[in-house]
């Protein structure tokens, strides 16, 4: 017999959920379970930290402060903001990506195991910033100047 | 006439309407739907998104497997740094040595397509984020497991990217030694990528089939004004893949394509001058190697076998038949360089030495260097069978260099580039 909740759903059935989806969830947490005994085997809770921290921070932190960011930026360029949001997220994406070498946290570790000069990556990434948001700002020009052109002219 | 004063105020009531639920339920809170404005979450942007990481996710795990099996870790200790493994290397195999760039295609798609991959992950994330805030908590068991689930898939997908690109950066942050928390932590992602896919993909297929725009917790009941379209957000996210792919790639060749790779760990100019100017994982003053051992005087190399020890200086193996191999260095970290003329004694000539005429068992190499996970590591039958493998005296028609294992290195076809011992000390062959 089912209850009936207070939202008119039926409990019972419904608070178990999928019986398919169950078995599916279990069967993967066995697994999980299984290789997650031997990632923990080590430093175990410096291991938990970084694989839920690193869920917390992109949730809690990385992301809306990306979106904080960008609503600002939304309202400063207005219509105009794609020319500034692709260059500067491309951009942040790469030093995101590359921050220990950019950074040059790593410099000497790369220097002496690699043989290859550990200066310049953030003068590459740099170059690669100015380019495009060069190439933004190139972008810009060219279609006000289209646009500008195609206006029918106002007195008629 | 008529139509004018009807559509005006039906307008008019639209937009106040919209403005009364904004203010209903607090837009500061997560929890509420109003939180969200942006108009381009939705089923579709989220089903392309789904679509395209699990090609790109299963791709990256099957990579991944194939690489752990390159190393051979169920042939010796010395080659398994995960001997807790049990049924998770289910599938292990005696790595082949054919074809010779087996190890340098799969390693390079490995790492470049995780790299191409970031931007994908992390809209693919965005694009979901309100789910994260769905009240009540869960709704069932079931859907309490799943979300439980979710931190697994999303915890998992974030650590492997976030170890991974430190390790190809030598960045060793992480708490624990790169590859078993690489391959245990793959497994663990995988099982809840597995049924995350299994349970969603039914329905992603229906929204990109049918373009049906389904109302879910993450199309936003308030949306902003669009400032860019789906297909151009689409588009901004295949373009952050391009500029990292396009920055990264050419790692994996030499010359000029090398230096595209414009933040890659291993882009840009080759080490040195000369015949050896190629790249190099660990120089020989990174692995501590003292020049004094190395010399014409002091170095050995010692081999042994069933039919006992050896000893021979440089100039006993130079009188041994030499051989060429032109093969590439391929590394685990996602670089490699295009095939190097390799010119040195065959392994199984070696073998020949210490009483496997014909025969040639497995090998233990050891090698000079005082730190590096891979000081010692152990070949297979099958790998110092093959008449490509060798004790390397030179390269590109020069002695080695120090840098790249002089005196005398290991190089085998397809094998990951840290199997290549680099100043070799010691060969034992036999079976391990």
């Amino acid at each position: 017999m089912r209850i009936p909740s207070p939202g008119g759903v039926p409990l019972g059935g419904s608070l178990l959920g999928s019986p398919l989806q169950l078995l599916l969830l279990c069967c993967s947490f066995a697994l999980a379970g299984y290789a997650g005994v031997r990632l923990l085997a080590g430093d175990w809770f410096g291991v938990a930290l970084w694989f839920v921290g690193a869920a917390v921070l992109h949730d809690l932190v990385l992301l809306p402060l990306y979106g904080a960011v960008d609503r600002a930026l939304v309202r400063t360029a207005g219509r105009h903001v794609m020319y500034v949001r692709v260059p500067a997220a491309l951009s942040l994406l790469l030093l995101l990506v590359w921050f220990p070498l950019i950074s040059g946290r790593v410099a000497d570790r790369y220097g002496s195991a690699t043989g290859l000069s550990p200066d310049g990556f953030a003068a590459r990434w740099l170059l690669l910033t100015a380019l495009l948001f060069g190439g933004s700002a190139v972008l810009f020009v060219l279609r006000l100047r289209r646009a500008t052109k195609q206006r029918p002219p106002a007195a008629h | 006439m008529v139509r004018g004063p009807v559509s005006g105020p039906g307008r008019a009531y639209g937009r106040g309407m919209a403005r009364s639920s904004r203010t209903l339920v607090s837009p500061l809170s997560p929890f509420s739907p109003g939180f969200w404005r942006s108009p381009l979450r939705g089923p579709w942007f989220t089903s392309v998104l789904g679509v395209v990481l699990l090609g790109g996710m299963t791709l990256l795990f099957v990579t991944g497997l194939l690489s752990y099996a390159a190393y051979n870790p169920d042939l010796s200790p010395v080659n398994d740094k995960t001997p807790d493994k049990g049924i998770l290397g289910f599938y292990l195999f005696s790595w082949p040595t054919d074809p010779h760039w087996l190890y340098r295609l799969n390693q390079g798609v490995h790492v470049t397509l995780g790299i191409t991959l970031v931007p994908v992950l992390l809209a693919k994330l965005w694009s979901v984020a309100p789910k994260l805030f769905t009240l009540p908590p869960a709704r069932s068991l079931a859907h309490a497991l799943e979300r439980i689930s979710l931190l697994l898939l999303v915890g998992g997908a974030l650590f492997e990217f976030v170890t991974g690109l430190l390790n190809v950066q030598l960045d060793y942050l992480f708490p624990g030694s790169f590859y078993p928390l690489h391959f245990y932590g793959a497994w663990v992602f995988f099982t809840a990528f597995v049924v995350h896919a299994a349970l969603k993909m039914p329905l992603a297929w229906r929204n990109l089939r049918h373009l049906r725009e389904e109302r879910t917790e993450s199309v936003s009941p308030a949306p902003a004004e669009p400032t860019v379209s789906r297909r151009g957000a689409l588009w901004f996210v295949g373009g952050g893949s391009l500029l990292l792919f396009l920055t990264t790639a050419g790692q994996s060749f030499d010359g000029v394509l090398r230096r595209t790779a414009l933040l890659a760990p291993h882009g840009g100019a080759e080490p040195g001058s000369g015949p050896g100017a190629f790249q190099i994982n660990k120089t020989a003053a990174y692995a501590g190697i003292d020049p004094a051992e190395t010399g014409e005087e002091a170095w050995r190399l010692v081999v042994t076998g069933r039919g006992g020890t050896v000893r021979l200086s440089r100039a006993d193996l130079l009188r041994l038949p030499l051989h060429s191999a032109a093969l590439p260095i391929a590394c685990v970290e996602g670089w490699s360089t295009s095939d190097q003329w390799w010119r040195g004694v065959r392994l199984r000539d070696l073998a020949a030495l210490v009483g496997y005429e014909g025969d040639p068992p497995d090998v233990l190499v050891e090698s000079l260097q005082r730190r590096g996970a891979f000081r010692r590591a152990a070949l297979r039958a099958n790998q110092v069978a093959d008449p490509r493998s060798l004790l390397a005296l030179f390269v590109n028609g020069e002695d080695l260099t120090p840098d790249h294992g002089h005196p005398a290195r290991i190089i085998v076809p397809a094998a990951p580039g840290v199997l290549n011992t680099k100043w070799v000390a010691r060969l034992t062959f036999g079976d391990l």
